[in-house]
């Protein structure tokens, strides 16, 4: 039933296997204490000691910057970077639906608890217990901590909070500032952030990017940046690093990502040592504007609340595909979910809602025009609601949603349903990391969507921003002191040979980009890297496609080196060499998520192999053999673009708390 | 279809800047902006030519990376960010004039591209409360009415593009402050540093070196955010009350 | 600016409301004349508030003018490259250029009717005519560029008036709600409107034969 092959990976050569590795740091006990345990064990650093002590913040995101703000409250002396012109515009801020809190002001029967393991089955129990579990407790802080802020939520009448119920969950937990919560959240932290850079404390380095990490003796000890403007390479050293520097999605191209979102920061320190886990976890958004055409950069999500009104369908019968949707009768139609799940219909998750439009759309009846071979979307249609509801009541609830997509499409999404279609929207998997947060470089530590650990396979809605928050406000400052406490550590010379390593190689990979003046533009080799993605690693999966897919990444690699084509200089700002350094990045980031969704012969949340599914074609997990975290180290390959062999370490994953389920939403 | 795009190149802050002439063909009336100027940088990058510079970020109108003044109105004629301005908005055969933010406080680093820091260090003078983390009350602790709450969010809608100052005839970013002033000042929370939060940020605001406001409302006109000019009225409000002494 | 603004805007409707005597003929505008200089007699001297009220334009007048050069140049400084497309801010030329031009006809209106007290008209000259109040008026008006002089600057004190005066109220904070925001617009033009309108009430009643 599993795989044809018992290790496909391990039998072409692809990885080997390597010492399994627990995460120590979680203090014993019930799950209840272990945060308040941990706190209490983490030594303390004097306030006097604090601005001896030097912490680098990469990335300005919900993560990092309520990371750096808090530090440099507490008197550390910071040090934040970002590749945007104002850390405010990192990508937290496009984030719209909104923030899980296990606040219970709705008195609906919610709890820490029930947050907790609403996660962790919504990550289809890969997630690790003691994180999520703390993930839940601090959950209610941010709030708090926000609102004094004067981050703008929703609010009642009565001058209270107002919540929602969100991503398929039964209790209104979800905290929300119309449609831009994700905004509203990070100019909070950005505005603490710029409170801290007037105080002295932090230090703010804007249109810079880190490209490579500085490892001393075992430990992270500083980082190499270029600034963006002049083009100048600065070391930068300090005691401790952190990396807030998000999501890889777009080694697709297309996703719901930044145009700058990249893997570089994350991808330079995996190659230094910090494993990488469980890479292939990918989530892809049911209800994205489809692709117009051959020209398209980024795709954009909308609110998956759209759901709760809208019917999603496609015509029964493939001839009627380039009809007039509003001219196909009733019977005609095809409400696919419906169908499929009566009891959650429209509502089911969104790995779920995503597999099956592409299943329609596989068997020849998806809308909308032909992009390549295929039609790629299905109709969301509010006739029904607008029926039900009137036009004026459903302009109120989703019109900012209906202007955007009428905006994107130039069609009216009251009158002609609209279309929608998944797209990659965010990663579950990055950098591994212990209780603490702490890669396996020690004094490197990783927060945010860069790091691996809450969501396991899948991530439910309006979890993202919680997430981020929680590292960067509560517990990266609380677990960070307890390896601070031990610098300063000894100061760097600027000749030191691990500093000088760092910097020349920097040096020697942007000459290097620039020197190649081939045939293709990094776009192209974008655009194909993202294809092989989506269409073997994207939202069904099999040992054959993914193999496929390392052979063809391999040559497009090896291509890359020799024919990218980078024009200008690398003493101002050039555009297309920072594109040149990140896409280099995500062609060997690309091997690692196929290899890792190769090994992994098993479907779970945002992972389907076909290989591993009911017989009415529901995905099956395998936890008699994969109940573990995927973490992977980088083994050997010394240039620019070479790769090795990734050794495999599993972590284990215990359920203590939580009972492992299959999950079923039919 | 076909246009012509003349486009303003600028090699370096210190360099002397042109508008060049460019042609683009077959270009879809689906295609963004954003989109159209990516189809002119591949075709440059194929002959020879450096690509123009320009910023987008989150290419969906919430980060505010993008600005362009084009053919005379900031983020073009539609009432929205640069990257969602789509090419139906243009004709076939039409000839499209790009320049960069203009003013003084905005200087250009290259070509479409322009240093916006001024709007950060704003900030820094005061656009924030000051708060610890983890010294909160609850947050059901201050009830906000919804009068305020729903007013607050409009004002703090503003994305920092710098449109407002690119379209004021006195490069003046008041449309900037008045948003983060009155996003702050309609809060309990933002109460007690009201008064010394206007004064610096409008005391950095006119050493940056924008221009004054005249009340002229090219501002709101260009906002793709849509923020209303009477933000500035309760900017200029604070700031009376504040310099009659309640610092 | 603002408050400077509203001096005027206040000066505006008192002296509109004297020329409106006009229309009630010769001696009541006469009298109304002579009383603007007995007010106030005996603790103020003969012509003593006029001369209160002088002085409180001219300083108005020096502080509107400064600021609004002021405003000018710092606009001229923040933004030196200018748009090779730009969009012509018509608003702005209008209270600039406008205000140059108000302020150039405020000299020839102030030689024409307070200082030298010039007749343009041939048919009627000499000490007669200059100095009573109404026949100058009268035989000013009709001469028909006089008229339109007079006629292009309540245009421009019209358009200068929808802005100014909204503008004001907006400086002072006044205008912080939508609410307040939409009638303080409204008011900017309801007092273009009647202003520029009564002060050209007598002229053009002059024009047409009205007042003789």
């Amino acid at each position: 039933m599993f795989g044809k092959t018992e290790n496909a990976g391990v039998v072409h050569g692809l990885y080997t296997d390597g010492e399994p590795i627990a995460d120590t740091k979680a203090p014993a006990g019930p799950i209840a204490d272990m945060w308040r345990t941990r706190q209490f064990e983490a030594a303390l650093v004097n306030p006097s000691n604090r601005r001896k002590l030097d912490v680098i913040m990469v990335g300005t995101g919900l993560a990092g910057a309520s990371g750096a703000a808090t530090l440099g409250e507490a008197g550390y002396n910071v040090k934040v970077f970002c590749y945007q012109d104002s850390p405010r515009r990192a990508h937290s801020i496009a984030a719209q639906g909104g923030i899980n809190a296990a606040k219970n002001y709705k008195e609906d029967g919610d709890s820490v608890y029930r947050l907790f393991y609403d996660t962790v089955k919504g990550g289809d129990y890969r997630a690790r217990e003691s994180n999520v579990y703390r993930l839940a407790e601090v959950s209610a802080n941010i709030i708090d901590q926000c609102v004094a802020q004067g981050v703008p939520f929703a609010r009642e009448y009565g001058g209270l909070l107002d919540n929602r119920s969100f991503g398929g969950v039964q209790v209104s937990r979800t905290f929300y500032a119309r449609g831009q919560t994700g905004q509203q959240l990070l100019i909070g932290a950005y505005q603490a952030l710029e409170r801290q850079v007037a105080e002295g404390t932090v230090q703010q380095f804007s249109r810079h990017e880190m490209l490579e990490l500085i490892v001393v003796d075992g430990r992270a000890r500083g980082i190499i940046a270029r600034d963006l403007v002049t083009g100048a390479i600065e070391t930068h050293v300090a005691d401790a690093v952190v990396l807030a520097s998000g999501g890889y999605g777009n080694v697709f191209f297309l996703s719901t990502n930044a145009m700058g979102s990249n893997v570089t920061a994350t991808w330079r320190a995996h190659r230094k040592g910090a494993y990488m886990a469980n890479p292939c976890y990918t989530q892809i958004h049911p209800t994205c504007i489809p692709v117009s055409g051959e020209h398209q950069s980024k795709l954009t999500l909308m609110s998956e609340s759209l759901r709760n009104d809208g019917r999603i369908w496609v015509p029964k019968n493939r001839e009627d595909c380039d009809k007039d949707p509003r001219d196909i009768p009733e019977e005609d139609r095809d409400y696919y979910l419906e169908r499929i799940y009566p009891s959650f219909g429209n509502l089911v998750p969104r790995d779920i809602a995503s597999r099956q439009a592409k299943n329609v759309c596989d068997d020849g009846r998806g809308v909308g025009p032909l992009v390549g071979d295929f039609r790629r979307g299905v109709y969301l249609d509010f006739s029904d609601a607008i029926q039900r509801l009137g036009a004026a009541a459903v302009e109120a609830k989703y019109g900012n949603l209906f202007d955007m997509y009428a905006r994107i499409t130039g069609e009216n999404p009251y009158q002609v349903p609209m279309r929608i279609y998944p797209a990659v929207h965010y990663v579950m998997g990055g950098l591994w990391v212990d209780y603490d947060l702490q890669s396996t470089i020690p004094g490197l530590f990783v927060t945010g969507e860069a790091n691996f650990s809450d969501h396991g396979a899948n991530r439910l809605g309006a979890s993202a921003l919680m997430q981020g928050l929680a590292d960067g406000y509560f517990v990266l400052p609380n677990t960070i002191r307890d390896y601070l406490a031990k610098g300063p550590f000894t100061p760097l010379a600027a000749d030191d040979p691990a500093v000088a390593e760092a910097r020349g190689s920097v040096e020697r990979r942007t000459a290097r980009l620039l020197e190649i003046n081939g045939e293709r533009s990094v776009d192209s080799f974008h655009k194909e890297l993202g294809m092989i993605m989506w269409e073997y690693c994207g939202m069904e999966r099999t040992e054959e496609g993914l193999l496929k897919a390392v052979d063809l990444i391999r040559g497009l690699r090896e291509e890359f080196w020799r024919n990218v084509r980078v024009l200008g200089s690398a003493d101002t700002l050039n555009q297309s060499l920072e594109k040149a350094g990140r896409v280099a990045d995500f062609l060997e980031l690309g091997e690692l998520m196929c290899i890792d969704a190769l090994h992994r012969r098993e479907s779970c949340g945002g992972h389907f192999r076909a290989e591993s599914q009911t017989e009415d074609g529901e995905a099956m997990r395998n936890d008699d053999d994969f109940l573990y975290v995927a973490a992977w180290e980088f083994h050997g390959g010394d240039g620019d673009g070479e790769m090795g062999t990734p050794v495999l370490h599993k972590e284990d994953l215990v359920y203590e708390a939580i009972e492992l389920k299959q999950r079923s939403y039919k | 279809m076909n246009l012509t795009l003349r486009i303003w190149r600028q090699a370096g802050p210190r360099h002397q800047g042109e508008l060049r002439t460019y042609k683009v063909k077959d270009i879809s009336p689906d295609m963004s902006f954003l989109e159209m100027l990516d189809v002119l940088n591949e075709q440059l990058n194929a002959a020879g030519e450096e690509p123009i510079a320009f910023d987008s970020d989150c290419r969906e109108g919430i980060c505010g990376t993008c600005g362009l003044m084009i053919s005379g109105e900031a983020h073009g004629p539609e009432k929205t960010t640069t990257c969602q301005l789509h090419m139906r908005s243009f004709s076939d055969g039409e000839v499209i004039t790009i320049e960069p933010w203009r003013a003084n406080a905005f200087p250009v680093i290259k070509d479409l591209v322009v240093d916006r820091g001024a709007f950060d260090r704003i900030i820094q003078a005061g656009g924030y409360i000051s708060v610890n983390t983890g010294s909160a009350p609850d947050a059901h602790a201050t009830p906000v009415p919804k009068r305020n709450a729903d007013r607050a969010f409009q004002a703090a809608e503003c994305i920092q593009c710098g449109a407002c100052v690119a379209a004021c005839p006195n490069a003046s970013a008041m449309l900037f402050l008045g948003s983060k002033v009155t996003h702050l000042a309609e809060l309990p929370q933002g109460q007690p540093e009201r008064m010394a939060r206007v004064v610096k940020m409008v005391d950095q605001h006119d050493a940056e070196g924008f221009g004054g406001c005249t009340n002229v409302g090219a501002c709101s006109q260009a906002c793709p955010k849509g923020i209303p000019q009477d933000v500035i009225s309760t900017l200029n409000f604070d700031l009376r009350t504040a310099l009659r002494g309640n610092r | 600016m603002a408050v400077t603004g509203l001096v005027f805007v206040g000066y505006l409707l008192l002296h509109m409301y004297g020329n409106l005597k006009a229309l009630s003929g010769e001696q009541a505008f006469n009298v109304y004349a002579e009383h603007l200089r007995t007010f106030g007699e005996p603790i103020l001297p003969y012509g003593g508030l006029l001369w209160i009220v002088r002085v409180v334009l001219i300083v108005s007048l020096v502080g509107h003018g400064h600021a609004a050069f002021a405003l000018w140049a710092r606009a001229g400084n923040a933004r030196r490259t200018k748009y090779a497309a730009g969009k012509a801010a018509l608003r702005t030329a209008w209270m600039r250029w406008g205000g140059v031009f108000l302020l150039l006809f405020l000299v020839w209106h102030l030689l024409h009717f307070t200082v030298v007290k010039i007749s343009p008209n041939p048919d009627a000259t000499g000490p007669d005519v200059v100095n009573n109040p109404h026949r100058l008026l009268v035989a000013s008006f009709q001469v028909w560029w006089m008229t339109l002089i007079y006629v292009l600057a309540m245009i421009a004190l019209a358009l200068h008036l929808s802005h100014g005066v909204f503008s004001a109220m907006q400086t002072l904070g006044w205008t912080n709600s939508a609410a307040s925001y939409r009638r303080a617009k409204l008011l900017g033009h309801a007092s273009a409107v009647v202003i520029a309108g009564g002060f050209l009430i007598p002229p053009l009643a002059i024009v047409f034969g009205l007042i003789q």
